[in-house]
């Protein structure tokens, strides 16, 4: 490995080596506000660095790593998210937990860990990337720990995200045994000297039980409400979007790499789990009361959207997955956002009923949180409506009409429950009662549950999400430029889908 | 530019206006009144500065490129790499509907004065910025643009509803907004399909209306394309089997909403049939026409009907909108000048006409507390000039000569009977229960004996202003629908004119055109751009082989026509097959 090697690989270290120095840090000297501001310097260095770093690029890191501009603004989505997470959490720990320091290592870690799985380009890099992400999240999702639904569901994470890990090693050990690499690159040639056989493809599958899992899709969802309702509102944020954008930056090039459009099961298989993903998602939205456990079932139908433009294949699928999940973090750290400023002590502000009338008490809050869900509802002027119109186009350009009609089917019906916490935060005030039953039991007046006031820092990333929110719906021209280029390294390795496997599409 | 600042002035209001109510309650009414009225006299200068030039020539053909239509045009890259962008332009009928749009602008902020009292600056937000998406829609050139605008009335609408409605709002902006956002992402599915089939038969990607006129695709797949807008608009129109939504939203909604809902937004899907679906369509609106017909003589039937059954005096008003937007649907795909042109009377003398029933039934309502007409009975009494207008408008609502709507319903007629005879004869039961549900109106509420003794005042000088300048405007339009018609007249018979000269051109590049499905023509490798130019070149040789079709045509005598058509489609035939071999 060459100095310019090891250079490229400024930002992973970056992050690896303030995980240490927190570490030391802590044991030095404990300190709240001295540890957010070491992590806020370590996320702002490395993201600094990948600008430096882009003079040296592409470069493939020995077999494991491949660094390009692909690679680059995936670690930027992520380091970005993370450190508006490291801003909702300070405030939100302030007030709960006595242990807060070491809270900011296992971020630090996580998104060393999504960072790593978005560059990789070898098995080993791909497994020790999940790995580093999953462990700190099984922390993190249980970091709270006098609160018993947050346990559970550190727990639930535990187990389910290590018999998913299992599947995965089981997967790719099938995939080695049959064409004796686990490099991507690799991989694909074998693949395509000597075709597919049956065990190289259940190892796919078993893969896709794993990739499956941690972007919560149907039928590996069923963490996704519970995990989501007990963790805490910031650290659902960050499952919700870093943990999300490092497994699908991986899954993509993987898939490209292997040129896995070339097989029709492959495709069918997704076709499956993104139509799934979309009923469930949005079908169980419909029923639930607690906002968390809404946000999260909707996360489920838009990873199913996600993938049906995935399912395109070719520079337009890459470029408009791209694009709809730099809308889906920006709108999903929005709205996790919302709801950890909103969080009192006690509990997180997750009952529908903590949101009646909140326009006329906070009216800024309130139209910030409508802005993003319209935009979770794909509404024009959000981001979200220019990043649905790019997925829609992708599949409508290859022709995918069954999985378009039904994203719109579902469209429409994720409009009604989006729809139902607008109405809720608009009730007049006339109508709202003063003591509210929560889903807890506890009656409880709809003031002292919720924050008094948003602190500075949740305002502040608050804003910066809503300004760019607009900015991406209104003026996409730009970005969409920048994601274009960006991606084209893995773009120009994209072949359009095998004529055979549109028509068996419905096409 | 000025199609630009219309809707920025706007917008700028609605701020302001929002902003403004920290401070004072009555800010807000008197920015946003200013706002439209600047708005609406910028275009009312606008229209005069038309007028006193000559409008375009008539008998235009709309195709691709032809920019003589407009009276004004805007063009701004937005989002290059899909080839969307900002483009608005103004042809005779959109400049009738924004000037329809901004005078029931300067209405509704008018009569909502004293009516809200609650969150007065956010209303006055929502208020505009309605009127600003509704201008969008009406000069909106740019599909991807459209849809924009499209949805974007939608949401301050629902605010609207859900927000200062009455008593069932809730249910009423739900029901109006799924019903509405769904049908329209129909349509954005249709514009997206035919975004790529424009791009891949020529190459350029674009979302721009202008291009996208003439594309040539196969017949079935044109009809389904243009499903998709037809939902849409008839959704919004609305046609009987979608009008499901209307009567809620129109009765929960403020005064200023419902004006707004019937006056405006319906007239959006109207719209749409005729800037969109047929010049778009021609030989697919061709074929959907009888269908359409039907469809809309059994809503000017059923419209009266249900309306004639109503108690609750809003709902009975939103029900004549059913029957009235039949004529606009019977109109549209009559396919004749002469019932498009009454389609477009139609569209703004609904407007005025149910607008001030609307304005009526909000003034009693806020003055009685009820609208139930069982209660009401020989207001005349008590509020003269509340009935003396209320007669005006029920009549107008009923056709009689010397209002717009007479005007309107008769051109309707007429252009319909030569399409199709049967069904015109069909709608004109309708006018007979359009009579009975007015006079209904009269005789309920105005006339007859008091059930109950109200002790109520008369239109004030506000609410005269408002209902003075609507009969003004109604008369206008009854005594003078030159002035009007004058001004749409190229824009419709452009619109004719496309359709029709499909359907001299269409039967033979249509059995052309289905011989090339887009697959069937690409081989193994899947170089794209080979395969493009390769379909490039099949539509260049069809083109060419209609042009000197038509030429042909037009120098050969009629009776000579047959043999030719037979020889020259055998050869054509020839053609494509050689095509594919390639």
């Amino acid at each position: 490995m060459t100095t310019e090697g090891l250079f490229s690989l400024l930002p992973l270290f970056l992050l690896s080596g303030f995980a240490v120095i927190l570490m030391l840090l802590i044991a030095i000297y404990r300190d709240h506000n001295l540890t957010f501001w070491f992590t806020l310097a370590g996320f702002t260095a490395s993201f600094a660095s990948l600008f430096f770093i882009q003079a040296v690029l592409p470069r493939q890191i020995v077999p494991i790593l491949i660094i390009d501009n692909y690679a680059l603004l995936y670690w930027g989505m992520i380091i970005l998210a993370s450190s508006a997470v490291a801003v909702l959490s300070y405030n939100y720990l302030k007030e709960h937990e006595e242990q807060k320091e070491e809270y900011y290592i296992l971020l630090m870690t996580a998104t060393l860990g999504a960072c790593t799985m978005s560059s990789a380009s070898h098995f080993i890099s791909f497994f020790l990337g999940l790995e580093i992400l999953s462990v700190s999240l099984y922390t993190m999702i249980s970091y709270l720990r006098d609160r018993l639904e947050s346990v559970e569901a550190g727990l639930k994470y535990l187990v389910l995200a290590a018999a998913s890990s299992a599947f995965l090693l089981f997967g790719m050990a099938l995939v080695y045994a049959s064409t004796g690499t686990m490099e991507f690159a690799r991989i694909s040639e074998s693949l395509s000297a000597n075709g597919v056989n049956a065990l190289t493809l259940s190892g796919f599958a078993m893969m896709v039980i794993a990739v499956g899992f941690k972007l919560a899709l149907a039928p590996f969802h069923m963490w996704t409400p519970d995990v989501y309702q007990g963790a805490p509102a910031p650290v659902t944020a960050f499952v919700a979007t870093v943990s999300k954008a490092g497994m699908f930056g991986l899954w993509l090039r993987f898939f490209v790499m292997i040129n896995g459009y070339r097989y029709g099961s492959l495709l069918i298989l997704f076709t499956v789990i993104s139509i799934a993903s979309m009923f469930t998602g949005n079908f169980l939205a419909l029923m639930q009361n607690n906002v968390k456990r809404i946000l999260a079932y909707s996360s489920i139908a838009h990873l199913g959207y996600l993938f049906v433009a995935f399912l395109a294949g070719g520079k337009l699928a890459i470029e408009a997955t791209t694009f709809y999940l730099v809308a889906y973090i920006i709108t999903s750290l929005g709205t996790f956002g919302i709801v950890t400023v909103l969080s009192g002590k006690m509990r997180d502000a997750e009952d529908i009923e903590d949101y009646r009338g909140l326009y006329w008490r906070r009216p800024l809050v309130a139209t910030v949180f409508t802005a993003m869900l319209m935009s979770l509802a794909g509404i024009p002027l959000t981001a979200g409506f220019i990043g649905k119109f790019y997925l829609v186009s992708a599949a409508v350009n290859s022709w995918l009409w069954l999985p378009v009609i039904i994203l719109v089917i579902n469209s429409a019906i994720s409009v009604y429950y989006y729809l139902r916490i607008i109405v809720v935060m608009y009730r007049r005030i006339d109508e709202v009662t003063p003591a509210v039953e929560t889903t807890t039991g506890t009656l409880a007046t709809v003031g002292p549950v919720m924050q008094p006031s948003i602190s500075l820092g949740g305002g502040l990333v608050l804003a910066v999400l809503t300004l760019a929110l607009i900015w991406v719906g209104v003026f996409p021209g730009n970005i969409i430029q920048f994601i274009k280029d960006m991606v084209s390294s893995l773009s120009s390795a994209a072949m359009p889908m095998h004529t055979a496997q549109k028509i068996m599409l419905f096409r | 530019m000025i199609l630009f600042w219309l809707i920025v002035i706007l917008m700028a209001g609605s701020f302001l206006a929002w902003l403004s109510s920290r401070w004072s309650s009555v800010a807000p009414k008197w920015i946003a009144l200013v706002a439209v009225l600047i708005d609406f006299l910028a275009a009312a200068s606008f229209w005069i500065k038309i007028a006193s030039f000559n409008y375009p020539a008539a008998g235009n053909t709309l195709i691709a490129g032809n920019k003589g239509l407009w009276f004004t045009e805007l063009n701004w890259m937005w989002i290059p790499s899909f080839g969307i962008s900002f483009h608005l332009a103004s042809d005779g009928l959109s400049l009738l509907l924004v000037m329809l749009t901004l005078f029931i602008g300067v209405l509704s902020v008018l009569i909502s004065w004293n009516e809200i009292q609650y969150k007065v600056g956010f209303f006055y937000f929502n208020l505009l910025w309605i009127l600003a998406g509704i201008i969008g829609v009406f000069t909106a050139i740019d599909l991807f643009l459209f849809y924009f605008f499209w949805e974007v009335m939608l949401i301050p609408m629902y605010f609207l509803i859900g927000i200062w409605g009455s008593k069932n709002r809730i249910y009423a902006s739900f029901k109006f907004f799924i019903f509405t956002q769904s049908s329209g992402l129909l349509m954005f599915l249709s514009i997206l399909g035919l975004f790529f089939l424009h791009g891949k038969a020529t190459g350029v990607y674009t979302f721009d209306y202008m291009q996208l006129i003439g594309t040539k695709m196969a017949p079935n797949v044109a009809m389904w394309l243009m499903a998709g807008f037809v939902i849409a608009f008839i959704v919004k129109l609305p046609a009987v089997p979608f009008h499901n939504w209307l009567p809620d939203a129109h009765t929960e909604a403020p005064t200023a909403g419902s004006v707004i809902l019937a006056a405006l937004m319906l007239k959006t899907g109207a719209y749409g049939l005729i800037r969109f679906v047929l010049p778009l369509f021609p030989d697919a609106a061709r074929t959907f026409a009888p269908a359409a017909m039907i469809l809309g003589a059994i809503g000017i039937i059923y419209g009266a009907v249900l309306a004639f059954a109503q108690t609750d005096f809003k709902r009975l008003v939103a029900y004549t909108s059913v029957n009235h937007m039949g004529f606009v649907l019977l109109g549209v795909f009559a396919l004749n000048e002469m019932a498009l042109q009454g389609v477009v009377m139609q569209m703004l003398c609904h407007g005025i006409s149910t607008g001030a029933l609307f304005i009526i039934v909000g003034a009693l309502y806020g003055r009685i507390h009820t609208r139930d007409i069982e209660q009401m009975g020989g207001l005349w009494d008590k509020v003269p000039r509340m009935g003396s207008m209320a007669m005006v408008f029920a009549l107008a609502s009923l056709g009689l000569p010397g209002l717009g709507n007479f005007i309107a319903e008769f051109l309707v007629l007429a252009g319909a009977y030569q399409a199709s005879n049967w069904t015109t004869a069909i709608s004109t039961i309708g006018l007979v229960l359009s009579t009975m549900y007015s006079l209904r109106i009269m005789a309920k509420v105005f006339l007859g004996k008091p059930r109950k003794t109200w002790t109520l005042e008369d239109l004030n000088l506000r609410e005269m202003i408002v209902m003075g300048s609507l009969t003004i405007v109604i008369l206008w339009l009854g005594l003078f629908p030159n002035h009007v018609l004058y001004v749409s007249r190229a824009s419709i018979q452009s619109v004719v004119n496309t359709v029709n000269a499909s359907s001299t051109a269409a039967g033979q590049a249509n059995t052309l055109l289905q011989d090339l499905p887009l697959d069937k023509t690409e081989k193994k490798n899947d170089d794209i751009s080979l395969k493009q130019k390769d379909r490039q070149k099949e539509q260049i040789k069809i083109e060419e082989q209609i042009k000197t079709e038509e030429q042909l045509r037009t120098e050969q005598q009629i009776k000579a026509e047959e043999p030719i058509k037979t020889e020259e489609y055998m050869k054509s035939e020839e053609h494509t097959k050689g095509g594919i071999r390639q």
